[in-house]
């Protein structure tokens, strides 16, 4: 086995993944409506193709994107359309955002399904048919795949093609599931990447807490030149740069990409969905959900993307008593929902019930007493401590200066911290800040411009408007005074450049 | 309806590129101290701090003729900025320019409009398109805010409306932690 790179900090966390990865993946259950929304991904919404009493076909394309940096939003059944309008989306905020409703008619019909043969397509033509399939990062970022597969414009060619299927968060077992009974499907997927990419190696990165699956994924390997790489379980190795870290040595500068490194890393689920568009003509409209914590029976369910939370928790069993929240997500990096009736979306990788075994406690927060212990943890090898004094005293740009943006609210300083003082919170606070300046600071300078703009337009027309006068001078001797523009009434052109004189 | 909006649009791009151009083409080469503290002002034009618009504030700043505190939809933080630019200490918004308000928007309600163009001279940022006798529309992306369009208005068809919390604007909050002393 090829030598591995450790990161610096991480946990070891308690895994709960026997909870759920013990049973095959179900099929989720048809729901009577479906709530797609139209950003399920990171860039620009999808521009919605549909209007209400529209009739549509299972795997229609219902959202078109809308730029480059977009993905396309399909129909996860066949139906009619009842509404465009903003629904409740799942999201840290509880606010909704635009949305396509869809009351099902039960049929479940698709639209005519083409398989292609990817060997006959042009790079882009094929690029083109996964970004109309809506295929974007399943891992939860939701990045748009075709995007990451156009390596056009870099000199060198890609060193490594990386898949992700680490799995590292507790308790999300969806992936795992997904390399055990798919495995072939995933290798068809990635296959279909690196012809695109034309990598020199092809790696697949996979917790040694999941045996099954690097055996099944190793199988499907077999007469291929990709190669299996277990790597020790330690949270969060499956966090991008920590990744390219381990398999390559390669270091991700702090405000580039594992691209500018020579890799280009991609969720097994991805690989998947890329399968399932170019193989069987089938857009991106479902996913495998890890469903655990204290639901009656965990486990992962295919569901379509739409569905109400609140219908896998169903199809689970049922809450157990003492839930107190629900998060989508793992405990460390995800997030509480303010609804279970918020549909599944392509980044929702799991849904955890969580009751107060599975939440840490609200411990009293303390003064940080320097131990370090955060610095130790982080896997971005930050200095936590420095940040969050910075980030605490609202002082955004030395917060910055430390490198704030490297920070991938990882969670483990929060976790560690003697003290339990929330510091990815801070973290959060101060990037959204910044982010919100920053947006300020452009609208200030274009309305300055725009300003600026109109004073020299006014100008401009007093001067001609000065030099017609002069010119005509001898008329406006004659004029009555009850013309003269500094006296008449306000007429709706005045001002504009035109009408005073003549 | 259509052909009206792809008509505004365009017409806002277009204008949009020229002003680009303008600004560049024009720019006015000032005392640096003036740039710097009109890179700060919050740039709404509304005159509340006395003057006929943010630079010729700032230009007063720089001679000393007026107060850091006089600039409502800069704020706190606005004065905290000017502060540090300058130097000084940061002290509380004067009272007599205005107060502190959220961000909002001019929105025309075009049914009243009757396309008298009397907020198209008032806006500082040509932010409202329409021509005479027909119905104005103001572009939201450009409007500052300041509310100078609605003391002209004849039939008082003009509304500030706050800027409707988003997924795209929402922000994660202070942490709201007390902090016990250690014991
Ligand atoms: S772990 Fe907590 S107490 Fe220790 S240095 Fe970091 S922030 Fe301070
Ligand atoms: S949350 Fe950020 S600062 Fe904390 S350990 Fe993770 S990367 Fe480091
Ligand atoms: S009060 Fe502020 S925003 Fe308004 S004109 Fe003066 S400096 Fe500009
Ligand atoms: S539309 Fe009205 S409020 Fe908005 S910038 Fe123009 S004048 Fe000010």
């Amino acid at each position: 086995m090829s030598a591995l790179f450790p990161f610096h900090g991480g946990l070891k966390t308690v895994r709960h993944k026997t909870e759920s990865n013990q049973t095959p993946i179900q099929a989720g259950i048809l729901p009577p409506r479906l709530t797609v929304p139209l950003r399920q991904h990171i860039g620009a919404i999808a521009k919605p193709l549909v209007q209400p009493g529209d009739r549509v076909l299972k795997g229609q394309m219902i959202g078109q994107p809308d730029g480059y940096i977009s993905a396309a939003i399909h129909a996860p059944t066949s139906g009619v359309v009842s509404a465009v309008d903003q629904q409740p989306v799942p999201h840290p905020s509880g606010l909704s955002d635009l949305c396509v409703t869809i009351e099902s008619d039960g049929e479940d019909r698709w639209i005519d399904r083409e398989p292609v043969d990817y060997h006959r397509l042009h790079p882009s033509e094929l690029r083109q048919t996964i970004r109309n399939a809506g295929v974007v990062g399943l891992g939860g970022a939701g990045f748009p795949s075709a995007v990451k597969l156009n390596l056009a414009g870099r000199s060198e060619p890609l060193a490594t093609l990386m898949l992700n299927g680490a799995e590292c968060e507790p308790w999300i077992t969806c992936d795992d599931r997904l390399m055990r009974e798919r495995a072939a499907e995933i290798v068809a997927g990635l296959q279909i990447m690196a012809h695109l990419l034309g990598p020199a190696e092809v790696l697949i990165g996979i917790e040694d807490d999941k045996p099954e699956a690097i055996a099944a994924m190793t199988a499907a390997c077999a007469g291929t030149s990709y190669e299996v790489r277990p790597v020790p379980t330690r949270y969060p190795s499956g966090s991008v740069k920590q990744l390219v870290k381990l398999l390559t040595g390669r270091e991700t500068p702090v405000d580039g990409l594992p691209v500018d490194v020579g890799v280009q890393c991609f969720n097994v689920a991805t690989a998947y969905t890329v399968y399932r568009a170019i193989h069987c003509g089938e857009p991106v409209i479902s996913r495998v959900v890890t469903v655990t914590g204290q639901v009656h029976r965990p486990g992962n369910l295919e569901v379509l993307i739409g569905t109400p939370f609140a219908e896998l928790i169903k199809q689970c069993g049922g809450y157990r008593d003492g839930v107190e929240r629900l998060i989508m997500g793992g405990p460390m990096m995800g997030f509480a929902l303010h609804s279970d009736e918020a549909p599944v979306t392509k980044a929702a990788n799991c849904l955890l019930a969580a009751g107060p075994a599975e939440l840490a406690a609200e411990l009293p927060v303390l003064p940080c007493i320097r131990c370090g212990a955060c610095m130790d943890v982080c896997p971005a090898n930050l200095l936590p401590q420095q940040l969050y004094w910075h980030a605490r005293a609202k002082e955004f740009d030395q917060a910055r200066d430390c490198h704030l943006f490297s920070c991938i609210e990882c969670g483990c300083c929060s976790h560690v911290c003697p003290s339990h003082i929330p510091l990815v919170q801070y973290y959060r606070y101060a990037k959204n800040e910044i982010w919100a300046q920053e947006k300020e600071k452009q609208r200030a300078e274009q309305a300055r411009q725009r300003h600026q703009a109109r004073m020299e337009r006014l100008e401009r027309e007093k001067q001609e408007r000065e030099a017609k006068l002069r010119q005509k001078a001898p008329v406006r001797t004659e004029v009555v005074p009850h013309l003269d523009p500094l006296i008449s009434v306000p007429s709706p052109t005045k001002g504009e450049g035109s009408g005073q004189v003549g | 309806m259509i052909v009206a909006v792809i008509a505004l649009g365009l017409l806002a791009g277009a204008s949009g590129l020229l002003l680009g151009f303008a600004a560049i083409r024009f720019k006015v080469e000032g005392d640096p101290m003036v740039e710097q503290i009109d890179a700060v002002l919050p740039q709404t034009q509304c005159g509340q701090c006395g003057y006929a618009g943010c630079r010729p504030y700032a230009e007063a700043i720089a001679a000393g003729e007026a107060d850091i505190n006089r600039c409502p939809p800069g704020g706190q933080n606005g004065i905290a900025a000017l502060a540090e630019l300058l130097g000084r200490d940061p002290k509380p918004l004067d009272p007599e320019s205005g107060i502190e308000k959220p961000k909002m928007a001019a929105v025309i309600d075009e049914q009243s409009c009757i396309g008298c163009t009397l907020c198209i001279q008032a806006c500082p940022v040509d932010a409202i398109v329409g021509a005479a006798k027909h119905m104005h529309t103001v572009i939201a992306r450009e409007c500052t805010g300041c509310e100078l369009c609605l003391a002209p208005c004849p039939v008082d068809c003009i509304h500030m409306i706050p800027f409707a919390p988003s997924i795209t604007t929402w922000k994660w909050t202070y942490p709201a932690v007390e902090v016990k002393a250690a014991a």
